[in-house]
């Protein structure tokens, strides 16, 4: 072969090479020939994107044939989607009320109706950055004081009394909030208007209701914490870095984040009144006094139909949930994404659930 | 070619009145550019109808069902819309200046040698992503500004501008400014030094010849001729402040408030901003508010350049009276 022609099959080689590999969830394609085949579309909260990232790619490994899209556009924009049909399941940081569940869906066989369920657990962290304090105790009416700008200083009385060993410096706090809507704000504030409501004053929203000081995102948050003097700020737990975390007041006394802990309080909270056996809509009970239980969690749900106009649809969608809900998967999701990993009793509900999906 | 053939009669045929003949070369370029005249118009009107259509919902909604407010939906847009024309408004305070005083350099001051590379290094800030600008925001410019927010708010918080207490991360109205004057330097330098340099150079030789200093000939000669030229690519700056999106996202701690203080925690948000903020966790009507204050944004970016047009034209019209 002369050096042109040489030259001319090299980039033939390279061209095809690069179409091939066009979209990174073809990537790293498992051989093997699962027994799930078709493509299933899914968008909604981008609080689990990297969940369902890493949960796509492991089950499109071992099903070669399997193609699942997950675009994180936004729980509002997921649930929309989802109502009108053009979705096959959606991820969403608040359920869909028992009216829209019970309403007319695209998707679904008429009058059968959604169910939501809880399938990422994320721990949120209060995020402290204090010159000279790395370990910090408060409760939720300081908490919410401090976020109201009420309680101005570090060395305000009402943190010492909290922290009786440690001396807290006089400096201004600069308490950061979200400054775009999201599901970690309304977790959040529905931890500080259930266990303090007359120290916060108004309701859970997912944009946050006072004034102060605010960034984007929670990598915004973050970076406002940590590049910023005597800051706290709240974001999930996984992006918390080297930031001090701040213990919560449970009962009597102080817990410190764990995922166990706050895999415990979904699992001993009620489920929403109301509604269906399978549709596992949880209320948080932030107010709980159980011990081990870390009250500021954001649950995120799947959301599917009771029974899909494509049977197909349904044998899909039952397929990648049941994964996803596997201990296996709770895992590999905890060690990528920051979650919390589902408490075995709720799971076993969850997966009760994903089985009556016809 | 269309000329008449020399044997033909004089007189027969005027030369206005001669039949031009049209080639297809002709009719394609007509209909193409005609097309690409309409077709912007109608672009234009399809984003105003869509606008219109979607903000109706949201501007006769009651009150009470936006965001951060018990208001109207006037109450709601009323903060977004003074902090979009604020941040703008001190960008181009900062930029203008600078950009002149850039474009005065490359064409009259600097030796050609220095004046090239410098024209490319000031377009080559045109080519940044303004996302990198809002990261650059965040991460190096906010916190390197808080000990001189501390220091002013302390020295000169008597004056409202700088009233205190200063922010403890830098993330203000400031900041963004100075991020925005910064986006918006090569547009205005770029224009600018185009109409510098083609002041007539006998009016510069003439003030030069009346015993002018440099300075005396750029202020006589240089600023009358370009005035117009400074206005328009200010205009353009503000343009393009007015509607930028994600630097000021990243970088601003916004509140829902009117406020001209600009080194406080709590910051007027921009329209723009608050739209991409929020727009991916609403739904139902909060999707139309934020449509609706989309309008209002169209509706700030139309008179901006209503008045900007306008000033131009009188002052072109005043120099030819001259």
């Amino acid at each position: 072969m002369d050096t042109p022609r040489r030259l001319i099959s090299a980039l033939a080689v390279t061209a095809v090479l690069a179409t091939s590999g066009c979209a990174v969830n073809e990537l790293n394609r498992g051989d093997s020939d699962g027994p799930l085949a078709g493509t299933l579309d899914g968008a909604g909260s981008s609080a689990q994107s990297a969940a369902q990232e890493v949960w796509i790619a492991e089950i499109q490994n071992a099903n070669g044939r399997l193609t699942v899209n997950y675009e994180p556009s936004g729980s509002g924009a997921g649930r929309e989607a989802f109502i009108a049909g053009g979705l096959d399941f959606a991820g969403s940081d608040s359920a869909l009320t028992a009216a829209e569940a019970e309403g007319g869906l695209g998707a679904c066989v008429p009058g059968t109706g959604a169910i939501n369920l809880p399938l990422y657990i994320s721990p949120l962290a209060i995020i402290v950055n204090i010159e000279g304090v790395d370990a910090l105790n408060l409760d939720a009416a300081t908490t919410a004081l401090i976020f109201r700008g009420e309680i101005r200083q570090w060395d305000d009385p009402r943190i010492q009394e909290l922290n009786p060993t440690v001396t807290m410096p006089s400096a201004t706090i600069t308490a950061v909030h979200r400054s775009d809507a999201s599901g970690t704000t309304k977790n959040f504030t529905d931890y500080l208007a259930q266990a303090a409501p007359d120290e916060w004053g108004v309701d859970a929203a997912d944009s946050f209701p006072y004034g102060g000081e605010s960034a984007q995102g929670n990598s915004g948050v973050v970076n406002a914490v940590t590049n910023g003097r005597n800051t706290i700020g709240y974001a999930d737990a996984s992006r918390a870095g080297d930031l001090t975390i701040a213990a919560l007041k449970v009962g009597d006394e102080f817990v410190a984040y764990t995922p166990q802990a706050a895999a415990a309080v979904v699992e001993a909270s009620p489920l929403e009144e109301g509604r269906a056996d399978d549709d596992l809509a949880i209320t948080i009970d932030r107010t709980i006094a159980l011990p081990g239980t870390y009250p500021l969690v954001l649950v995120s749900y799947v959301i599917a139909c009771r029974e899909y106009l494509d049977p197909r649809d349904a044998e899909l969608v039952r397929g990648y949930l049941s994964w996803v809900v596997s201990d296996e998967a709770q895992q590999v999701s905890a060690e990528f994404a920051g979650s919390a990993p589902l408490s075995p009793g709720l799971a076993a509900r969850v997966l009760a659930a994903i089985e009556g999906i016809r | 070619m269309t000329a008449p053939a020399p044997d033909q009669a004089p007189g027969a045929a005027l030369p206005g009145e001669i039949e031009a003949v049209e080639r297809r070369g002709d009719r394609v370029f007509s209909r193409v550019a005609v097309g690409a005249g309409t077709a912007i118009l109608v672009a234009l009107a399809a984003v105003a109808v869509f606008l219109v259509a979607q903000s109706l919902p949201a501007i006769w909604a009651p009150a009470g069902s936006f965001r951060g407010t018990d208001g109207t939906f006037w109450d709601y847009v009323a903060p977004l819309a003074f902090g979009t024309v604020w941040a703008a408004a001190i960008a181009l305070v900062i930029a203008v200046p600078l950009a002149v005083g850039i474009a005065l350099f490359i064409s009259h001051y600097a030796p050609r040698r220095l004046a090239q590379p410098l024209g490319y290094i000031i377009d080559l800030l045109a080519a940044v992503p303004s996302v990198v600008y809002g990261l650059w925001g965040i991460t190096v410019l906010a916190p390197a500004t808080v000990p001189l927010y501390e220091w002013l708010a302390e020295n000169a918080g008597w004056f409202p501008l700088f009233a205190g207490p200063a922010s403890g991360t830098g993330r203000t109205v400031l900041t963004v400014a100075i991020v925005l004057a910064v986006m918006v330097l090569p547009i205005i330098t770029a224009l600018c030094r185009e109409v510098f340099v083609q002041t007539p150079t006998l009016h510069q030789e003439a003030a030069y010849a009346l015993g002018a200093t440099w300075w005396e000939m750029v202020r006589m000669t240089v600023f009358p001729y370009a005035r117009s030229g400074i206005i328009s690519a200010s205009m353009l700056g503000l343009g393009r402040a007015l509607g930028e999106t994600m630097a000021v996202a990243m970088v601003l701690s916004p509140s829902a408030i009117i406020s001209f203080a600009v080194l406080q925690s709590e910051n007027p948000s921009t329209i723009a901003a608050n739209i991409a903020l929020n727009f991916p966790e609403s739904a139902g009507l909060q999707v139309n508010a934020l449509i609706a204050t989309g309008l209002v944004l169209f509706v700030i970016t139309l008179i901006v350049n209503s008045l900007a047009r306008w000033i131009v034209s009188r002052h072109e019209r005043s120099l030819e009276s001259r």
